[in-house]
């Protein structure tokens, strides 16, 4: 990577001009042979990806290529190797969830969110891990090992979208579609060192994306920058008449730069990790944010939604509730992995689902079943749905105050492998600066906000009210102008550079 | 009969009614009875990962309508929720129903008492559901199969008060839904298709309040069906209370199921307590706003309903009511029927168009064995037909050498009678010159006559005929005749 930079690692928009442009000589079929390159030398130490897909993305790129020999445009994405997380359906690629209870199951169709990448010129490298069924923050709950985090191999990439996360943070893919329930983009973005948007509930079709909450769930990017980040929520936005919650919103379109001058920036008192055992490098890069935008002539609004208090509560009725009927599909009757050891009908069930399932998935379609139950339902599910209303409101009223909530992302940095695996609750906390966007149906993005002492990534969210990404993407340049923070390639041990 | 001292049986109905929609409730894909099993399928009906259901509007349509013709208020916002439950034929793991916001509530149908008096049974709520697959199960329990082909087809489950107090009424209430959806067209509501399935709760009230456990009887294929297993259940309950001292107070609800080749219901399980079906909101629909001018439009779109339709048969239109009955019973001939009344001066003679209908139509199509959709003859053909019979054009022999006619080739009768001349003749001078003309042809006759042979009047009655190629007003002839014979 001395000297000249590899087409791989250049900006998206600049990549897809150079394969649309007749004239240069860079093709989709080099920068998806390149990929394919880096992850074979690379993801042996990380296991970011569960499987490469080089066929499909070899076709896909040549297709790119003669639509550009054809004097074609094939779109903004022209060439792009992305990732998709395997819980995103590609057509005829095996789709997993992170679980042994799909078995070997292959999705007859693709996700819209996938179809719109690729009508845009996307080139489809393999999919990426994750925790079973998007379930946990570290990548630990794959039923196929852990990813590792490109910055520290000790360390945990976050989760869900681990394997997204890493693969971009690593290089070996641009651009990743990863899907947030309750911060499953923004915080393994933050702990990898990249940018992750969780859009608006309704932007993007959930259609082919396997349900975890569906109220909760929304695909979204992943990149090395906003700009990037805002090229490929550009492409598969919209809305779908195959999914019926998505909604009309303003397009993002476009690229800029927001005049931070005058812009009303909202501290939430909430989100303040003062006193949080280990978030004090957070609480640092928070402080020289607020000090640099306020630098730039932003105004300072201080807040309170004294009901993101009540956030984690809240996403952990909610979220397994949903999950707990979700996942009921996977009974071993028509697809997927079946016991070998079935007697009765009550024994398949119990005995497919045993097996297929981790502890973690056991975990929440327990708690699920609980909150749903007769004579719980009003105690848990009702009251957790009436606070999560008051919670949007919260934000509602916040954002007549502010344009930009400002917030870190995490509690602390990349924790260790194992470190929070056997303690739910732990793991769960991880959650506490994230759910509350979910429950709320608002966009949050994770930008990269420094470093600590040790070299781990750091992450802050940009929050905006419904419909607002165009907004965040231009703040989120300007910041990114403004403070230098910005995705630093990590040096990764185990392998070289293609 | 028991020797015991009889209750009351009360029964309360519910029932699913498949929705007559193209495709499912919430996806693309037609459902229609009989075919391969399988083979009516897609993602969502199969539940797939990452398939999501999309409201099908006909299906809210559908119901709307029929919850107007039943009576109901429709919601302002419905929404729908979801049924958990494990079953090898419900693929998702859960039914896609409403729970505490139905389309529709409070209606009723009504019907005629054993003693033949009106009778509101009350409709206390219909909802829109998806239907489920269909399980079956080889004898002895080496297999079971299920074809998902029904499954996600749109239901209406519609469920009545506890109002029908006989196996009578309870039949006259599936009778009477029936022909309403059969004329709205909202559903075919054919019982051994399966597109209309029903479920009676049934107890028994004794004097001095005793009350026998509520039983739900499934596994009913038809309306006689249904009618036999509440006589069955009236008298198993009321022995068992009487004998057991079975009480709603120390014996749960249960579920029984029909046994057509024994005509008995057969204990299946207790319902102990209300089954948990962790119903919550369904995430993947947002809830649905119905508008007022919809539901407007949907009203002043229903046709006139059969019950409705007979008491005025019975009495603007002078009808028996047995004659309204049967130009009622389907919706079909009951429009033929309106169409033929229908003339260019207002409505013609209901009786003489019912005649037409029940002597020759009906006895047509039963010979030929086809349907009305199959008749050449339209239903303005008939008004003509009756029209000149009422006019005097023609007698009655010629209107029913053309219905043979016109019934085959679809003709205009007015415009045959016009092209060969087959009017009627009813001119008095052209009459008496073939009344002349029959007279001295049938010389012999006319002496016999006058000797005193009234037979030999018909002789001469059928020659004047003859010269006026059967047109004749064979009124007009006989008085003629008489005049000239003196």
């Amino acid at each position: 990577m001395e000297g000249l930079t590899n087409p791989l690692d250049l900006p998206v928009a600049e990549m897809a001009a150079r394969v649309r442009n007749i004239d240069d000589p860079l093709t989709a079929s080099e920068l998806v042979e390149t990929s394919l390159l880096r992850i074979e030398a690379i993801d042996p130490a990380l296991h970011a990806f569960l499987r490469t897909t080089p066929e499909l993305a070899r076709e896909q790129a040549r297709v790119v290529d003669a639509r550009v020999e054809a004097g074609e445009d094939p779109g903004p994405l022209a060439g792009v190797p992305l990732g998709v997380k395997d819980n995103i359906a590609v057509e005829g690629v095996p789709l997993t969830c992170a679980s042994k209870i799909l078995g070997n199951y292959v999705p007859p169709t693709g996700a819209t969110s996938v179809r719109r990448a690729v009508d845009a010129g996307a080139c489809i490298v393999g999919k990426t891990n994750l925790d079973e069924f998007g379930m946990g923050s570290s990548t630990e709950n794959s039923a196929f090992g852990p990813t590792r985090n490109p910055y520290d191999l000790e360390r945990v990439p976050g989760g869900s979208s681990g394997g997204s996360a890493a693969a971009v943070a690593a290089g070996m893919v641009p651009l990743a579609l990863g899907s947030d329930t309750g911060g499953s983009i923004r915080q393994p973005a933050a702990l990898s060192g990249i940018v992750g948007m969780k859009p608006t509930y309704g932007r993007v079709s959930r259609n082919g994306l396997v349900a975890f909450a569906s109220s909760l769930d929304q695909v979204g990017p992943m990149a090395r920058s906003a700009a990037d980040a805002r090229i490929l929520l550009g492409a598969i936005q919209g809305t779908d008449p195959a999914d019926a919650t998505t909604r009309d919103l303003p397009a993002v379109t476009g690229s800029g730069a927001a005049e931070l001058a005058g812009l009303r920036i909202g501290r939430v008192e909430e989100f303040s990790l003062a006193g949080v055992a280990g978030g004090e490098p957070m609480e640092a890069a928070m402080g020289d944010v607020h000090k640099a935008l306020e630098e730039a002539g932003a105004e300072s609004v201080e807040l309170s939604i004294p009901l993101v208090k009540s956030s984690i509560p809240i996403y952990y009725i909610v979220a397994p509730a949903e999950a707990s009927s979700n996942l009921a599909r996977y009974d071993g009757v028509r697809y997927g992995h079946r016991t070998s050891d079935a007697g009765a009908l009550q024994a398949l069930y119990a005995k497919t689902r045993d097996e297929g399932f981790g502890a973690e998935v056991k975990r929440r379609i327990l708690i699920g079943t609980f909150a749903l139950s007769a004579g719980y339902a009003d105690a848990y599910y009702k009251r957790a749905m009436a606070a999560r209303s008051a919670l949007r409101r919260g934000f509602e009223r916040a954002f007549e105050r502010c344009d930009v909530i400002v917030s870190a992302t995490t509690p602390t940095p990349a924790f260790l492998l194992g470190e929070k695996v056997d303690d739910p609750l732990a793991m769960y906390l991880c959650d506490i600066l994230t759910v509350a966007s979910n429950l709320a149906g608002i966009p949050v993005m994770n930008v990269p906000a420094g470093q600590t002492e040790d070299g781990l990534p750091v992450g802050m969210q940009l929050w905006g009210p419904a419909g607002s990404e165009a907004r965040l993407f231009d703040v989120a340049e300007a910041l990114a102008e403004t403070t230098g923070h910005a995705y630093r390639a990590p040096v990764i041990p185990a392998g070289g550079d293609a | 009969m028991s020797e015991h001292s009889a209750g009351r049986v009360l029964v309360g109905m519910e029932v699913h009614l498949q929705l007559k929609t193209n495709t499912k409730c919430f996806s693309p894909t037609p459902y229609r009875y009989g075919a391969e099993p399988n083979t009516l399928i897609d993602p969502v009906v199969m539940g797939l990962p990452g398939a999501l259901p999309v409201l099908n509007r006909e299906a809210v349509r559908l119901a709307i309508r029929t919850g107007l013709a039943l009576g109901c208020e429709v919601a302002e916002v419905t929404k729908w929720d979801r049924k958990n439950y494990f079953y090898p034929d419900l693929p998702k793991g859960y039914q896609i129903s409403q729970y505490d916001q139905p389309l529709c509530i409070d209606g009723a149908i009504e019907i005629d008492d054993d003693d033949g008096n009106p009778k509101r049974v009350r409709i206390r709520r219909a909802h829109l559901e998806e239907d489920t697959g269909k399980s079956t199960h080889d004898e002895g329990g080496a297999a079971s199969r299920v074809d998902l082909n029904r499954a996600g087809a749109p239901l209406l489950e519609i469920v009545s008060e506890p109002d029908i107090a006989s196996a009578g009424e309870a039949m006259r209430y599936l009778d009477a839904l029936r022909e309403i959806v059969a004329y709205l067209g909202t559903s075919d509501g054919n019982m051994q298709e399966g597109n209309l399935r029903c479920e009676p709760n049934i107890n028994v009230l004794f004097d001095g309040g005793g009350k026998t456990p509520i039983v739900e009887v499934k596994n009913l294929n038809s309306v006689r069906n249904v009618g036999l297993a509440i006589e069955y259940e009236t008298e198993r309950q009321t022995r068992a209370y009487h004998e057991r001292g079975q009480t709603m107070e120390n014996t749960p609800r249960s579920t029984r199921g029909w046994d057509d080749d024994k005509g008995v219901t057969v204990h299946q399980r207790f319902k102990e307590s209300e089954d948990d079906y962790r119903y919550f909101p369904e995430p993947d629909l947002p809830p649905v706003t119905i508008t007022r001018d919809f539901v407007e439009a949907e009203r002043e779109a229903l046709p006139e309903l059969p019950r409705a339709r007979r008491a005025r048969y019975r009495e603007a239109l002078g009808l028996s009511e047995y004659d309204a009955g049967v130009l009622t019973a389907e919706p079909a001939l009951s429009a033929w029927y309106e169409q033929a009344l229908a003339g260019p001066e207002g409505t013609r003679d209901a009786k003489a168009v019912a005649n037409w209908i029940q002597g020759e139509l009906l006895r047509y199509l039963n010979d030929q064995k086809i349907d009305l959709a199959a008749v050449a003859l339209t239903p303005e053909g008939l008004g003509e037909l009756v029209d000149l019979r009422a006019a005097g054009s023609i007698n009655s022999r010629t209107a029913k050498d053309l219905f043979r006619e016109v019934i085959e080739s679809g003709a205009s009768p007015a415009a045959l009678v016009a092209e060969r001349r087959l009017g009627q003749v009813s001119d008095r001078g052209a009459v008496e010159a073939a009344v002349r003309a029959a007279m001295e042809a049938q010389a012999k006759a006319v002496e016999a006559f006058r000797a005193g042979n009234e037979k030999a009047r018909g002789r001469i009655f059928g020659e004047a005929m003859k010269q006026l190629s059967g047109r004749g007003d064979p009124q007009l002839v006989n008085e003629v005749l008489s005049e000239l014979l003196g």
